[in-house]
């Protein structure tokens, strides 16, 4: 898939460029972006660094389970009926704390043992996993590490200044997937 | 603001002392994740090479531009700035692409600048969702994905109108 998308606006912007007579610029600033890519890494791998390594002390010290265990009451509300197993409640709360800390390496392999818990259990498992899905794609991390160190990098004030915002949207967001996810169920049953 | 600042500070120095406390080696914790960060940018490296030569040859050819333009009169009317088209355009399919749309933004506009906070808060509060829709329903074995992609894009609308009312709101 990323491929087609690559073609597409590669061809685009060849398009682009003979149609306004910026085919120099173009050419040149290819070159450009592939130069300036590991300069950009290069400046945000210190705080991005940073960051993990705190993610990770948080990680050892047990916080991550705390906070999954305080997540598992509403994740009850949320799939009441893959809560009933305790091995996909148990993954699903570690899915969520993973992400909330932007542990991503954690939050993925819990999610998807949650994934294939719920395939298996009937329609109403599917329409959780559903669920599960439209959670996973709203971001929840409550620490925005990377965008940060790119602001940084670009000479923010204060790189961090950008959570409460973040924080809002992210409620936001999930809160219409919830909202949009038990409409369209609804939908979806009408339909069949 | 400046307690704000702060709020890191505070919380990796509580976290150090818990971790102490509890007789764990906080010194081998944090370098092991610190290298596990460094492995991250190392992983990201490749595909951000390809992804910033793509957006700066769309931005130089004036397809940036024109999408833009295109989108114009209806974002404008929901308030978002139309500068950040392509990145919205970007951000369900890739996610070293859409970071790599922020940055270009955040490096031309300036960091604190309004049009820069917004697309960072977009980029900081929503996800590459057909990449993680693709992940979960194949690791699952379940090949219908009902209505999972028209919610998720739901959230992704609704994070991207929350984020500029949201900039507009604080720093405008």
């Amino acid at each position: 898939m990323l491929g087609t998308l690559f073609t597409i606006l590669f061809l685009l912007s060849l398009y682009f460029s003979v149609l306004s007579g910026t085919e120099v610029q173009a050419g040149n600033a290819l070159l450009l972006g592939a130069q300036e890519a590991i300069p950009f890494c290069l400046t945000i791998t210190g705080s991005l660094c940073f960051w993990s390594a705190w993610m990770e002390l948080a990680e050892r010290c047990g916080v991550a389970q705390k906070l999954s265990d305080l997540l598992r009451p509403l994740l009850r509300r949320l799939f009441p009926h893959s809560a009933q197993s305790v091995e996909i409640l148990s993954a699903l709360s570690e899915n969520l704390s993973a992400n909330l800390l932007g542990l991503g390496n954690a939050a993925t392999p819990a999610g998807i043992r949650a994934a294939r818990g719920m395939a298996g259990l009937g329609a109403a498992g599917r329409d959780e996993l559903c669920l599960l899905v439209v959670l996973n794609t709203a971001s929840l991390q409550l620490i925005p590490g990377t965008i940060a160190a790119v602001r940084g990098a670009a000479g923010a004030e204060a790189p961090f200044d950008i959570m409460p915002a973040v924080w809002l949207s992210s409620l936001l967001s999930v809160g219409a997937g919830l909202g949009a996810a038990a409409l369209f169920k609804r939908r979806w049953r009408f339909f069949r | 603001m400046a307690l704000l600042s702060l709020t890191p500070l505070l919380l990796l120095a509580l976290l150090c002392l818990y971790a102490r406390l509890r007789g764990h080696d906080v010194y081998a914790a944090l370098l092991e994740g610190a290298e596990k960060g460094l492995r991250l940018t190392l992983d990201l490296s490749p595909a951000l090479v390809l992804l910033f030569a793509l957006i700066y040859a769309l931005r130089a050819s004036g397809l940036s531009d024109y999408l833009g333009s295109l989108a114009a009169p209806l974002l404008r009317r929901l308030g978002v700035p139309e500068e950040t088209a392509l990145l919205m355009l970007l951000r369900p399919l890739s996610g070293s692409g859409a970071l790599a749309a922020a940055t270009e933004l955040i490096e031309r506009f300036g960091a604190d600048s309004l049009i820069g906070r917004t697309a960072a808060v977009m980029i900081g509060s929503s996800e590459t969702t057909f990449y993680v829709i693709a992940v979960y329903f194949s690791a699952a074995g379940v090949r219908e994905t009902r209505w999972a992609i028209p919610a998720a894009l739901c959230a992704d609308l609704a994070c991207f109108l929350s984020a500029a009312w949201i900039c507009r709101l604080l720093w405008s």
